[in-house]
């Protein structure tokens, strides 16, 4: 961040369109959905959306971290899968002991934050100790983690136990003063996430790791920590994201979480992360995660385009944001 | 001369192996079906397991290969497997794509063995022996023909499609005939790709959209889950039923438990690979003749007849 406003030469005083293009973006999204369908900005629709943007944007904040210390994870979106099926499994199998209240929901809880951070570590650790590239470690446990839960359940659907359900079920749909659980853990991260990446050393960490690797070890900044340190975080985060995922339809199969992990990607450049590490951006992140998710909520709120192009439309939107980076970046 | 002696020996132990296998007359079937990646394919996969077990036992003189793939190129690879190494007399296929599996399937074909493709046709006619398929168009024509009797006076209803390959259209368009004229409008329609979490996301966005929504057709049982907790988590009172299909065993459990919301289903069930490996069992070791097509059809199951479709043990 410092760095940047100390290139930008002082006489312009609009900041950069790295900064600007995802606002407009966004703006122009909501006033297009505005415009197309009074319930858009309605209190169910709003709720609706960030709502379902919760697991994404939970995961996207850990993957701004990565990227910026120069990583990548593939393996986020089979992890989620995984996670939400062993947990499933934990909470059946404890319930004729434990019953049904809030120790068991703990022990659901506790078994996807360790199970998250064991993840995390273990890509980690392949990538930094044993010096693998991560696009590659990470295709890797992508594959076994999507394998394990198809095996867990046998090819079809685990599904928590019906009272369990109803009983966890207030932690996606019901919140505090109306707004439901996932959107107030979501700012939480982001909040949090923030305040990491532009105020606290560890940000400045994972920036130094991902502009210079060589440069950063000379500065005293201890490249591999910070690296398995940002694995792990994300392994964490997913362990949040499946929290509030499991008790929305109380069930994981092969089929959940695909493709999450590019979504993810793309929610973090398109908020004007640089891909290839050094300059991370979290509030940048959300707004990725919101222009992803509205795109898919206004073309299904409206008749305009044939649901055949969704992913043309995101697939546009994306590349336009990188090119607003290259611009941004030539010029500063 | 050590070159030779080895030699010699395997000559007389294929002798001996071939001679065996002349004795006792085994016949091998091969079974090639895409891996369980979702759902219904894991049901698939429970049921081809489970006949081959049965029919082992059954017929001592067959023998079975069973071989899971999760890309076309490794069904192509399995089926090359099967011929070079276990020289199959019959193969029973799930294509997992039409085009590049039919000039595989061709190859076995050619070399004599009989060929039972199941489900998705190859693209070129006349290859196999015999075809087991499931009706597509009519799992949406009884659809659209039980909605019709459910709501007399016509209704607006939201349809949640699949991924979108023939197999979707074919469904739509039986069920778009079937209610044509009845008064029943669909006032919308998005893909939900046979997928809870889309489908959700889909159902929550029908729901802001319209004030009044009489009926669902969810087109599939994972789907109508998804559709279900949007629909609860709404508190929306105007929907009266939805109709999902395929027979997952938890919509089938609520047919015959009488659930308002889950009035009823449509089979396509995926037991029909048990279907196809039966018959070419009898093919193999009978007179009976069972070459040509043989269509499954989509079934409606009501509280009346559900426990004939509700299987416990299945995953799916």
């Amino acid at each position: 961040m410092t760095s940047e406003t100390v290139n930008t030469p002082p006489r312009r005083a609009l900041p950069s369109m790295s900064v600007l293009g995802p606002i407009i973006a966004l703006l122009a999204l909501i006033a297009i959905g505005a415009f197309l369908n009074q319930n858009f900005l309605g209190v169910g629709n709003i709720t609706n959306v960030l709502a379902r943007s919760a697991f994404i944007g939970i995961i996207a904040v850990g993957m701004t971290f990565v990227i910026t210390a120069g990583g990548l994870d593939l393996s986020v979106g089979s992890m989620a899968a995984f996670i939400a099926g062993l947990m499933i499994l934990v909470m059946n199998a404890a319930l004729p002991t434990l019953g049904v209240g809030v120790p068991i929901i703990l022990l659901g809880m506790a078994t996807a934050l360790i199970a998250g951070l064991l993840a995390g570590l273990l890509n980690g650790f392949l990538i930094t100790t044993l010096g693998i590239e991560a696009f590659i470690v990470t295709l890797g446990t992508m594959g076994i983690y999507r394998s394990l839960v198809t095996w867990l359940a046998d090819g079809g659907t685990l599904s928590l136990d019906f009272g369990l359900r109803t009983f966890y079920r207030p932690v996606y749909f019901d919140g505090i003063l109306g707004i439901s659980w996932p959107i107030i853990v979501f700012a939480l991260v982001v909040i949090i996430g923030e305040v990491v990446m532009s105020r606290a050393r560890f940000g400045r960490h994972c920036a130094a790791t991902g502009s210079s690797e060589e440069v950063a070890h000379y500065s005293n900044v201890n490249v591999n920590r910070t690296r398995m340190t940002t694995y792990a975080m994300l392994g964490i985060l997913v362990g949040v994201a499946t929290i509030m995922y499991v008790p929305r339809l109380g069930s994981a199969s092969a089929s959940t979480g695909v493709l999450w992990e590019l979504e993810a990607i793309a929610a973090v450049i398109i908020g004007g992360t640089v891909l290839k590490g050094g300059f991370g951006r979290v509030w940048g992140t959300v707004i990725g995660v919101l222009i992803l998710s509205l795109i898919d909520n206004i073309l299904n709120l409206t008749d305009l385009v044939s649901p055949y192009l969704n992913g043309a439309i995101q697939g546009v939107i994306i590349i336009l944001a990188v090119i607003l980076q290259r611009e941004a970046k030539a010029k500063g | 001369m050590t070159y030779l002696k080895t030699f010699a020996t395997g000559l007389v132990a294929a002798a001996l192996t071939a001679s065996v296998a002349m004795a006792q007359d085994t016949k091998v079937i091969g079974v090639s079906i895409p891996a369980a990646t979702h759902g219904w394919a894991g049901g698939m996969n429970f049921h081809a397991r489970e006949a081959v077990e049965r029919l082992e036992g059954v017929y001592p003189q067959l023998d079975f290969v069973l071989a899971t793939a999760s890309d076309p190129g490794k069904q192509v690879n399995d089926i090359e497997d099967m011929v070079a190494t276990r020289n199959i007399d019959a193969l029973v296929v799930l294509p997992f794509e039409s085009e590049p599996l039919t000039s595989p399937v061709h190859a076995v074909a050619e070399g004599g063995a009989w060929v039972t493709v199941v489900d998705r046709g190859l693209s070129v006619e006349g290859i196999e022996d015999l075809y087991v398929a499931g009706d597509n168009p009519g799992f949406g024509r009884v659809s659209g023909e039980y909605m019709v009797s459910k709501m007399p006076e016509g209704g607006k209803i939201v349809v949640l499609r699949g991924i979108p390959t023939t197999i979707d259209n074919e469904r739509v368009d039986g069920f778009k005939a079937a209610i044509e004229g009845s008064g029943i409008e669909i006032i919308d329609m998005e893909h939900g790709n046979w997928n809870r979490d889309d489908s959700f996301d889909v159902m929550q966005d029908f729901l802001s959209k319209h004030d009044q929504i009489d009926a669902v057709w969810a087109s599939d049982d994972d789907m109508a889950v998804g559709v279900l907790a949007a629909i609860d988590a709404a508190g929306r009172e105007d929907i009266q039923f939805v109709l999902g299909g395929a027979g997952m065993k938890e919509m089938v459990k609520r047919v015959m438990d009488g659930d308002k919301m889950i009035p009823a289903d449509v089979t396509y069930p995926p037991s029909m690979i048990a279907t196809a490996i039966e018959l070419t069992a009898i093919a193999m070791t009978s007179t009976a003749p069972v070459s040509g097509t043989f269509t499954i059809g989509s079934v409606l199951v009501t509280p009346e007849n559900a426990e004939n479709f509700y299987y416990p043990d299945s995953p799916f």
